[in-house]
């Protein structure tokens, strides 16, 4: 049986003048599977994570999100879709309660729904004490447990997180990890930036760019047999070194 | 000899408390990293050093200038990159490093030598506003201006952060070559597995120094025995381990996971036990552990 695909891309390219930033990208996500997407600074990802989130328009490439085509109709594709990056999308002058509020708001959620699940979400996170305090007043490891809880509170069908656990300690960012798994359990497909390579060994399947081009896909495992290395992180030097040789 | 002494420096932020008695030492020529998590307080303590803040107690000083009294002497011994880009965006690389130079009453040509590795990278792009850069170019362009005034000591806050793997280990080789000339170093960085570049390092937890040793020493004081554990279901194995012994530390790493307990473990009583649980192709092997298990563990024995 085939598996059901959450994000088909074939063929994409990008370019920005004459510089071609996606060369030609081809891959697959599955429905519920936790994807990683690495790369060295500048390879590429976030060009094509703006693009599958419906921010920018690819140059030619046939890419289809949660069901829906990247040229057309990008607006279905935003309310299908949660995002979360690093530089959190939260308010730091809002509460923890109304920033939940407020992005429940922004997916159309009824008032008398968000209140429900904003409380069921606080007490999950353990924020009950903080409920009402300013996020700027929160330490950064609850707020990144909050930006993530937020980016799924609609139900998306497909979370995109970039480099979401960059410098909280080292628990926090295996709680986080935590999360991730449950969120995927539930069925919505993940797919995640990290420069932590022990990380990138949590993924189901992780794809490496390298200048623009897609070097290597596959399970962590397969990688690491591949290349005949110890772990992702010699995989992820010896592709992208490569690259810098050329 | 000791170049910087840190002595019992601390700080709070209204009813926050950054920074809470700190002290350490490091020597002349040493690579220091300060390894921690944010909110660990890493930053405040760099402030201080480089006197662009005031601590409400303590004292330190730095090539035996007094932060309070001499801060100006120490502005001009001390090269200083903050964790947040802040050199001009609308002036060129070439205009920001000359700026800096200038401010120091010397010139790029003086001191060209000590930059030369780095800034040769960048310095095809000389023309470019700073702010028009990409990150891995940024950084360097911040630590070449750092540098330009030769100074006795380099203080980074992490230059390393959001940073790729490979970009990372360049960045360290760097370093290295700048403790090579002589310059002392004291570096912060949220990423553990760099604490073994150091000579030596703190690890610091909110506002508190937990452990101060070289890496050898840091992994050889870790008591617990370490197991690293594997089996055909992950997510299911560590659940099981969290229940096995109510004194264990058990979190994923890569591939495996590491189970370290106190107390002395059976292995073949843990290898039936998840058999029983259902696990299949268990494989458990005693593994050394890694700055990052001797955090976790210190992070335990703190709360």
């Amino acid at each position: 049986m085939e598996k059901e695909k959450a994000i088909t891309v074939k063929n994409l390219v990008k370019k920005f003048g004459s510089f071609v930033a996606n060369d030609n990208l081809t891959f697959d996500v599955y429905k519920g599977e936790i994807f990683g997407f690495l790369g060295a600074n500048g390879a590429g990802k976030t060009t094509a994570l703006k693009i599958l989130c419906g921010l920018s328009s690819p140059t030619s490439g046939e890419i289809n999100v949660a069901g829906f085509d990247v040229y057309s109709e990008t607006n279905k594709i935003k309310n299908n879709i949660g995002y979360m990056s690093q530089k959190f999308s939260l308010y730091e002058d809002l509460t923890v309660y109304e920033n939940i509020r407020f992005y429940g708001g922004i997916y159309g959620l009824k008032l008398k729904d968000i209140r429900k699940r904003a409380d069921e979400l606080i007490q999950k996170l353990g924020l009950t004490n903080v409920r009402n305090e300013l996020l700027s007043s929160i330490p950064l490891g609850w707020k990144q447990k909050l930006a993530f809880s937020v980016a799924i509170f609609h139900h998306p069908k497909i979370v995109f997180l970039d480099e979401p656990t960059g410098g909280v300690d080292p628990v926090t960012r295996r709680e986080f990890w935590d999360m991730i798994y449950d969120a995927a359990g539930e069925g919505i497909t993940i797919m995640v930036t990290t420069h932590y390579m022990d990380e990138a060994e949590y993924c189901n399947r992780v794809c490496i760019m390298v200048d623009g081009r897609i070097e290597a896909i596959g399970t962590p495992s397969e990688l690491i047999k591949n290349q005949n290395a110890e772990n992702m992180n010699d995989v992820f030097l010896q592709l992208a070194r490569k690259a810098k040789q050329q | 000899m000791n170049f910087v002494e840190i002595n019992n420096i601390s700080k709070s932020y209204g009813t926050h408390k950054a920074l809470l008695e700190t002290s350490f030492s490091v020597k002349k020529g040493e690579l220091f990293g300060v390894i921690g998590p944010d909110g660990a307080g890493k930053t405040t303590l760099f402030r201080i050093l480089t006197t662009l803040l005031l601590a409400d107690s303590g004292s330190a000083n730095m090539a035996g200038f007094d932060i309070l009294k001499d801060y100006k002497k120490i502005r001009q011994i001390v090269g200083y990159m903050p964790g947040k880009f802040s050199l001009y965006q609308d002036l060129t690389i070439e205009e920001n490093l000359a700026f800096f130079a200038t401010i120091f009453g010397t010139t790029i040509k003086e001191n060209y030598e000590l930059i030369k590795d780095i800034y040769i990278q960048i310095e095809p792009f000389k023309d470019r506003p700073a702010g028009k850069l990409s990150g891995g170019m940024k950084q360097k362009l911040a630590l070449s201006c750092a540098l330009i005034h030769k100074p006795e000591i380099l203080i980074l806050d992490e230059p390393t952060t959001g940073v790729d793997a490979v970009s990372r280990t360049e960045f360290w080789d760097l370093l290295r070559r700048f403790k090579e000339m002589g310059i002392t170093i004291i570096v912060s960085t949220p990423y553990m597995d760099e604490a073994s570049l150091c000579d030596r390092v703190a690890l610091m937890q909110e506002g508190k120094i937990m452990q101060i040793d070289t890496p050898a020493n840091i992994v050889k004081n870790y008591k617990p025995e370490l197991l690293a554990i594997k089996s055909n279901n992950m997510h299911d194995l560590l659940v099981k381990l969290r229940e096995y012994n109510l004194n264990s530390q058990v979190y994923l790493f890569g591939q495996t996971i590491h189970f370290s307990s106190n107390q002395t473990i059976n292995q073949s009583d843990l290898n039936n036990y998840l058999k029983n649980n259902g696990h299949t192709n268990v494989e458990i092997s005693t593994s050394i552990p890694t700055i990052e298990d001797c955090f976790l563990w210190l992070m335990k024995q703190h709360n």
